[in-house]
């Protein structure tokens, strides 16, 4: 489950290919524009490596956080098969972890590396995970909705040009489809039943619309970066392509349901075929990202507690004369 | 104190503010290439890889990684450090296979041999 990659809109511009050989440059670009992959040991400019591992990290990140809101209703899911589902499907968030770890390890960064900065709040997450799931109707919206939003950013990127990152998502996407199935089952189920179930997606879906606008992050602004991004096939969509793309496939099935999103502006424009909306509030957003959410703090005070439970357990089965190899892809 | 939605995380009363040292190297232990077989008698294919203290976890975790989602009958792990593999830069190595056609039924064509001899013997 996993939004854009946050690139932090006051980070220093960088000139991207200062130093670069302008003739592997030329045999890179060339090779992406075949349509070909590249893969770990092969040339790569700096800029490239640098902004697939923010990117492969964060969605890393995204996994093993966004297991957190759903875990809150393992224990309280109402019935058997529900329950068994909702620790399939969390299982399968901390797997697509472990996927997504192993094809940033290809790029040069360890494991470990990756997790301390998890911890310590260096890198980031997807925002939506900053925010509670109060309600067992509230884990409901978050399967159907963010992982449908997750599958549309997903798709995009495992056409991108770095091998092992299209081969993971691949993997990725084919397990989710579940995911998305079993999202949408809990919330018909829900309003098609009672009164109070009803009321309980409804206002499970209110609280959860503005994160979800805000799950594919602001509008690219137009720059040299993105650019480049999009010719290397890092960035394979813009955020307003994959935010129109949602809208398009998901409103529809939310107001056959009757339910009512809470955008009085939200409309399908049948001229440019493009849905309207309020702005989504992107200081909100950004106050969030940068740790003013309400869940940010558990969140990251709970993977420190896990990799500290964890830590003796590891260390004694740790055999010392071993080395670390960086995977082969 | 964080109070939690999720019992299981408020039981354990952990402080926001709780700081750990960094996970050092070797923390998550080294990598095993994984891989898989769907049907007795197939290859086994490279499917990815697990991090894991020794084989027996590898395998348990190379279980639950790839062999949770359709059907599987075995899997083997190898510590990436045992792989010896060739170089990507040393490719060249394969370029003549390719030209040699002597060792490809293809590279023995007769039909046009035999069709110009009896062209050639008609009527003898």
């Amino acid at each position: 489950m996993y939004g854009n990659a946050y690139i932090d809109p006051n980070e220093k511009p960088l000139s991207i290919l200062d130093g670069e050989d302008p003739i592997k440059l030329a045999e890179f670009e060339a090779r992406i524009d075949r349509g070909e992959k590249i893969e770990p040991k092969d040339w790569m400019p700096k800029e490239y490596r640098k902004q697939l591992i923010r990117m492969i990290e964060q969605h890393a990140h995204s996994e093993i956080i966004g297991a957190l809101p759903e875990g809150t209703w393992i224990t309280r899911a109402p019935g058997f098969k529900r329950k068994l589902a909702l620790m399939a499907k969390v299982q399968d968030e901390v797997g697509h972890a472990q996927l997504l770890y192993s094809a940033a390890e290809t790029l040069g960064k360890s494991r470990e590396a990756m997790i301390n900065d998890l911890i310590t709040g260096k890198s980031k997450y997807s925002n939506v995970f900053n925010y509670p799931a109060l309600t067992w109707a509230d884990s409901c919206v978050i399967a159907w909705l963010i992982d449908a939003g997750a599958i549309i950013n997903q798709v995009a990127n495992a056409k991108g040009s770095y091998g092992p990152y299209g081969r993971a998502l691949d993997r990725i996407c084919t397990e989710e489809s579940f995911h998305l199935k079993y999202g949408h089952h809990n919330v018909v189920t829900l309003a098609t039943g009672t009164p109070f179930q009803r009321q309980m997606v409804q206002e499970a879906l209110t609280r959860w619309w503005p994160p979800i606008m805000h799950f594919f992050g602001p509008s690219d602004k137009i720059s040299n970066h993105t650019t480049i991004l999009m010719k290397w096939k890092v960035k394979m969509a813009t955020n307003d392509d994959m935010r129109q793309q949602f809208l398009n496939m998901y409103v529809p099935k939310i107001w056959d349901l009757g339910l009512v999103l809470p955008d009085a502006n939200l409309k399908k424009n049948e001229e440019t075929k493009l849905w309207e909306y309020t702005e989504p509030d992107w200081d909100e957003f950004k106050r969030v990202i940068n740790g003013g959410g309400p869940c940010n703090a558990e969140r990251l005070a709970v993977r420190r507690m896990a990799e500290e439970k964890g830590r003796w357990v590891r260390a004694a089965l740790l055999n010392k004369s071993e080395k670390y190899v960086t995977p082969l892809a | 104190m964080i109070n939690s939605l999720d019992p299981r995380i408020a039981r354990e009363k952990i402080n926001e503010d709780n700081t750990i040292a960094p996970l050092t190297e070797m923390d998550n232990w080294e990598t095993y290439e994984v891989f898989h077989q769907k049907k007795r008698g197939e290859q086994h294919e490279h499917v990815g890889i697990v991090h894991a203290p020794n084989n027996e976890m590898a395998l348990l975790f190379g279980k639950e990684q790839y062999g949770r989602r359709g059907i599987s009958v075995n899997i083997w792990v190898v510590k990436t450090s045992n792989v010896f593999a060739s170089d990507y830069d040393d490719a060249d190595i394969f370029e003549t296979v390719p030209d040699k056609q002597y060792r490809e039924a293809g590279g023995y064509k007769v039909m046009e041999m035999i069709n110009k001899y009896k062209k050639e013997n008609k009527g003898l």
